[in-house]
């Protein structure tokens, strides 16, 4: 079997899509100054809750819908406990992965042989009728075009506008911010959200789009990657497409090469996203994190 | 309305006081989740908590909490050393299972040879350098690229839990098991089984070396210069550079220390309850020591009540697993809402509640 690089191109696209929208959710947490371990928990809190919301609606639009309300809903969890009750958010974002892990496993029992419902593919017409780019960038369902569309969104949010400022003065600075009268705690919590309900969104993908199936721990790292994506694209977002397309192309190669029998043992292939991603961390990063991120805001007054 | 006020000094009396509220806490929500899913929650905390140690069938499961304890204990108490001082070592899992494949390649490297006298500690060196070697990888990427460590310690895990599958059938599969996965059973080899030292106490070297490992960190970090550089570096690390303290040498001791007894407890698991190197072998131990050091408040003595508090809700898991048929993902939910009740309830130590009547609504 040989690697057809259109259907290749157009695979990379697919696997890239849940690391890129939980990547580009956490990129936003971390520019308001808060560092999020718990991408890996939302995404499969996410991954079930859409797969069952799908399963019993009976659509997929309901599954994704779902998914980014879960996620925002147990990213919650972390928000206010960072937030209000000033944990540590290293150990809180621990926990959270910990407890979506355990939550997505008890509810997802009983859905493990079910089969799901279709997402539907939405070609764009004319478009995906151009020969090699048609296929590779056209033909995909929607998710895949709203995860392109967040990332121009966010951009556009962080850079253009001036509640997109307000966020990075937050994450900069958290000190001047406040003595600006703006509300720290406030911003945060509602870029906690964005952040939870991407990473719902992620999951989802992968959950009713890219396996197709309930499995426990479906997410297999996945949340991971995302976190490290973020610092690979120094906090910016179009370097945060290269990163997530990087990595996609890793996973989809590796199946690819997989299928095709090659004389490589399977589990150097399979492990070789991680690997990957050490190696881009050292080698391919050199930004400089928001200055207030990981830091406890506690207004003395 | 409610407002917090810094602290000048952690409360005394809320240091000891939170990790018992947070327990408190945990039991209640607990209690919600198990009413939630249909079960009766005074019967399922009790059989969790209460029937390991002093129920009808504690004198089975009571060997099996020091078991489960003496790997979280030892795992979390060198995790202690790093957390205080603000290097993240998240991977120990992976440290824990390269730990276990080392010191395990050991023994059947020299199977059947006997002779306990050199095989058996050899494992246990050796199972501390494999681990201490999958620490170096994220500690001296960090000193020397500043790479961030919790995201390659973690990466380090899946790549441990692939390497492991992979010599379960290949490399170490047992010649002798007719095709089956897996490594030969260390405890049909004498010379390599890590053995209860007293019949039916669950009492093992891992559980011993645990203890051991307790009074030395609490000795280090009380009395021991290097103790006080750990402290200080975790409060300011800026105070601490003037003091004197290498950073980086800081960063790789920490990881050294953490990275060593994650790789021992890993090769007194295989060695002994686990028994052979299986793609099942990792247990989460490596992530639920995290909760442990946390929740011991990163003091060595706290540590120990939280390791076995801890190694309680798994063989108390089990039992209610067996007897009430509640789910086993159950009980890492219970874990991950003690570990966010004892982060919340924290905030008493560190703040004060101000009840404030606010101006003019």
């Amino acid at each position: 079997m040989d690697i057809n690089p259109i259907l290749l191109a157009s695979a990379i696209m697919v696997a890239s899509t849940p690391i890129l929208l939980a990547a580009i959710g956490e990129l936003v947490v971390e520019r308001a100054g808060v560092l999020n371990l718990g991408v890996e928990g939302m995404m499969i809190t996410g991954a079930v809750i859409g797969f069952i919301t799908a399963h019993e609606t009976e659509s997929a639009t309901f599954g994704f819908v779902g998914a980014a309300i879960g996620g925002a809903v147990v990213s919650m969890i972390f928000g206010i406990l960072t937030q209000y009750l000033l944990t540590n958010q290293v150990a809180t974002g621990l926990a959270l992965t910990l407890f979506g892990v355990g939550l997505s496993a008890l509810v997802g029992q009983g859905y493990q042989a079910n089969n799901q419902v279709p997402v539907i593919k939405m070609p764009i017409p004319l478009l995906a009728d151009v020969p090699i780019l048609g296929p590779i960038l056209f033909r995909h369902d929607a998710i895949v075009y709203v995860s392109l569309i967040v990332v121009a969104g966010v951009f556009v949010f962080l850079t253009r506008t001036r509640a997109g400022m307000i966020l990075r003065a937050v994450g900069e600075n958290h000190d001047a911010a406040h003595a600006l009268g703006y509300n720290v705690h406030r911003v945060r919590l509602l870029a906690i959200a964005f952040g939870g309900a991407c990473a719902g969104l992620g999951g989802a993908y992968i959950s009713l789009a890219r396996v197709p199936q309930w499995v426990d721990n479906i997410t297999a790292g996945t949340g991971w990657i995302a976190l490290a994506i973020v610092v690979f694209a120094s906090w910016k977002p179009w370097r945060l497409l290269i990163g997530a397309y990087l990595f996609g192309g890793v996973t989809a190669l590796q199946i690819n090469i997989q299928a095709m029998g090659l004389d490589i043992p399977v589990e150097y292939l399979s492990m070789s996203p991680y690997i990957a991603t050490i190696l881009v961390l050292v080698f391919l990063s050199g930004g400089r994190a928001p200055a207030s991120l990981g830091r406890i805001f506690h207004a003395s007054s | 309305m409610i407002q917090l006020e810094k602290r000048k000094e952690p409360s005394a009396f809320w240091t000891y006081a939170t990790p018992v509220l947070a327990v408190v806490l945990t039991m209640i929500l607990g209690g919600l989740l198990f009413a939630l899913i249909g079960k009766d929650p005074l019967l399922a905390i009790k059989t969790i908590f209460w029937d390991p140690i002093l129920g009808e069938f504690a004198f089975y499961y009571r060997p099996e909490v020091f078991k489960k304890a003496a790997p979280l204990v030892l795992i979390a108490i060198g995790l202690s050393y790093g957390f205080k001082a603000g290097i993240w070592n998240i991977g120990a899992e992976g440290q824990y299972i390269i730990g276990a494949i080392c010191g395990a390649g050991v023994a059947l490297a020299f199977y059947p040879t006997e002779g306990r006298w050199f095989i058996f500690p050899m494992m246990i060196i050796v199972g501390f350098l494999g681990g201490v070697v999958w620490a170096m990888i994220p500690a001296l990427l960090r000193v020397y690229f500043r790479t961030n460590e919790i995201l390659v310690s973690l990466m380090l895990v899946y790549v441990a839990e692939v390497l492991i599958k992979a010599f379960s059938i290949g490399l170490m599969r047992n010649p002798d098991g007719h095709g089956f996965p897996g490594s030969r059973n260390l405890n049909q080899y004498a010379s390599a089984a890590n053995l209860e030292l007293f019949a039916g106490t669950g009492i093992h070297w891992g559980v011993l070396t645990a203890l051991f490992a307790v009074v030395v960190t609490y000795v280090v970090l009380a009395k021991h210069q290097f103790g006080f550089f750990v402290r200080l570096t975790g409060e300011s690390p800026r105070a601490a550079g003037f003091a004197g303290v290498n950073a980086n040498r800081l960063i790789v001791i920490c990881f050294v220390i953490s990275g060593g007894l994650a790789g021992m407890a890993g090769l007194f698991e295989v060695a002994g309850p686990a028994g052979q190197i299986l793609g099942s072998f990792p247990s989460f131990y490596g992530f639920t020591a995290i909760i442990v050091a946390f929740l011991g408040r990163l003091h060595p003595v706290g540590i120990l009540f939280a390791g076995f508090l801890m190694a309680l809700t798994y063989v108390g898991g089990n039992a209610a697993e067996a007897a009430m048929n509640i789910p086993s993902a159950t009980i890492q939910i219970f874990q991950g809402m003690l570990l966010f009740s004892l982060l919340s309830v924290d905030v008493l130590t560190n703040y004060r509640l101000r009840f404030v009547v606010k101006k003019g609504a």
